[in-house]
């Protein structure tokens, strides 16, 4: 379950250490408010600079609100300590838009990483790794470095690294920029798969061919504001 | 290709291109030379101010003038005995001092001869006045009731103390002991400083890297650890190159050390073999020790200095 009440992100009460890849100037989101039930799916859509990687930030604890209170999963992360927070975000995937992939490791190394983060042995692990990597269309490439693939198979190694672990929130933000009509379709089928098995799933994207093919709650961002969630 | 860290784990960080083995582990090496070379100088002062304060303290020098003048009678019928011949007599039986000794005329001469010239000639400028040298059987035996029954039998005879020079050789060796753990405490300390420059820079350099893997929900404690060994494996071997480098240095120290060192069973040590081996005498503990010490406190302050930089830097992320 994801709750937001009255959350507000402003980037000039941030840290400066957070705040460095982010506009000074901008209130990110202001008076935002929602839930997501448990194995729930939401689009989130909105324009560029709406605000939708702002709030996947604050659902992936990559920032704390500035008002307002954030619940992931019945926890409270303003509350937590940081080993109990660490552990929280075990049980969160990311796609990222950037993929955020460790370019020194091997596609099959970026893979393993949630599950090595977790203490799951080489000899559990390899079958999970290996099996996802295929799914993707990466079996042959399991030794290649992100820098040696092109930019849709790093995305697709971004989304196997992401749900390798089986989260218990999956958040992806533009998944499909990269692949083209069949490789999203064969994502859209992983994650609505992993939707059926409980997983809750919030994707934020502007591709909305992909929307009217997947019926699911849209959540929309304007300069900030969630003006539309259902 | 997998890249694997230190423990044969994946480096996950990518610390190897980020932590050179150049430049941390020369520095280290550097002030584990220094920091060996202070610890030795501690013990060797300190073995050395055992050696000779073992003598010193219980050692009398009695200087008799005129010593070869009869003593004053008091008694009629008593035998006339120079005076030194008495003093020595009066030491014996007074059961404060052992070993009495009456220097010879060629160990005076010897004794004198760098304020007085050669020791071949018989004849001085002065007349030099007779020595007894003998032990104390306390070093806190009183001089004072000494001096004043040896100048009953020798007037003007004068008893110095070892224990007079004795506390400021203690004085001495304290501050050269003082001074020899100031300098390990710097170089310890610049050790620290250098490691904590390396691990910024390698957080700096790998920031990227951290933010996911934290963000993939690594605890602080798992980063920390994996700069942790990084640092370990490079300051161990710096600390190691050190204490290896500086063992000649330290044998060379020794052996001058042993110059000055009677009790280690080589007196004066006069032979170079002989002083290679008063100098093991003296640094027995650092010279055998030293590498496995420096290695493990190197390796202690490398781990130390590198889980309180990252944990520190770690804070700065949500």
């Amino acid at each position: 379950m994801i709750r937001f009440f009255d959350v507000g992100l402003d980037y000039r009460h941030i840290a400066p250490p957070l705040r460095a890849q982010h506009p000074a100037d901008a209130t990110a989101l202001a008076s935002v408010s929602f839930e997501i039930e448990p194995g729930g799916f939401r689009w989130l859509t909105g324009a560029s600079g709406a605000g939708k990687t702002s709030l996947l930030k604050l659902m992936y604890l990559a920032l704390p609100p500035t008002t307002g209170r954030v619940e992931l999963l019945g926890e409270d992360p303003s509350r937590l300590n940081r080993r109990r927070k660490a552990l929280l975000r075990r049980r969160i995937g990311v796609v990222y838009q950037d993929f955020r992939l460790l370019r020194h490791l091997s596609a099959y190394d970026n893979v393993a990483l949630p599950l090595r983060l977790a203490q799951r042995s080489e000899r559990q692990l390899h079958a999970d790794v290996t099996e996802l990597l295929r799914w993707v269309g990466l079996a042959g490439r399991l030794e290649h470095r992100p820098d040696e693939l092109s930019g849709g198979e790093q995305q697709r190694i971004a989304i196997a690294r992401a749900v390798v672990a089986k989260p218990s929130i999956l958040l992806a933000d533009e998944p499909t920029g990269n692949l083209d009509d069949e490789q999203a379709d064969r994502l859209l089928h992983l994650i609505t798969a992993l939707n059926r098995l409980g997983t809750t799933i919030v994707v934020a994207t502007h591709n909305h061919g992909l929307i009217a093919r997947y019926s699911a709650p849209v959540m929309e961002l304007r300069a900030g504001r969630l003006v539309r969630h259902g | 290709m997998v890249k694997r860290g230190v423990s044969g784990r994946v480096d996950r960080i990518g610390l190897r291109g980020a932590m050179s083995d150049r430049l941390l582990p020369f520095v280290v090496a550097a002030m584990s030379f220094l920091a060996a070379l202070a610890l030795t100088g501690n013990f060797a002062a300190g073995q050395l101010a055992v050696h000779w304060l073992g003598g010193a303290r219980k050692l009398l020098i009695i200087e008799v003038p005129d010593p070869g003048a009869p003593v004053v009678e008091t008694q009629p019928g008593t035998q006339k005995i120079s005076r030194i011949a008495a003093a020595k007599r009066l030491l014996e039986t007074s059961g404060k001092v052992i070993d009495a000794r009456i220097l010879s005329d060629a160990e005076l001469a010897h004794m004198v001869k760098p304020w007085l010239g050669s020791d071949e000639g018989a004849t001085f400028p002065i007349a030099l006045p007779g020595v007894i040298v003998a032990h104390s059987v306390s070093p806190t035996s009183t001089i004072a009731a000494l001096t004043k029954q040896l100048s009953a039998v020798a007037p003007k005879t004068l008893v110095e103390s070892g224990q007079r020079w004795s506390g400021r050789l203690v004085a001495l060796t304290n501050s050269l002991r003082a001074c020899a753990f100031a300098v390990l405490i710097l170089v310890a300390l610049v050790a620290a400083s250098v490691v904590v420059v390396t691990v910024r820079a390698g957080l700096a350099q790998r920031r990227e890297a951290i933010e996911i893997i934290h963000g993939l929900g690594a605890q602080d404690a798992d980063i920390a650890r994996q700069f942790a060994a990084r640092a370990m494996h490079l300051t161990a071997l710096g600390g190691l190159y050190g204490a290896l480098a500086s063992l000649p240095a330290l044998i060379w120290l020794g052996s001058l050390a042993a110059g000055f060192s009677e009790s280690s069973g080589f007196p004066h040590a006069d032979g170079a073999l002989s002083r290679l081996w008063a100098s093991l005498d003296i640094l027995p503990a650092v010279f055998l020790a030293g590498p496995l010490i420096f290695t493990v406190a190197a390796a202690l302050i490398g781990w130390a200095a590198t889980q309180v930089t990252v944990h520190g830097w770690l804070r700065r992320l949500s």
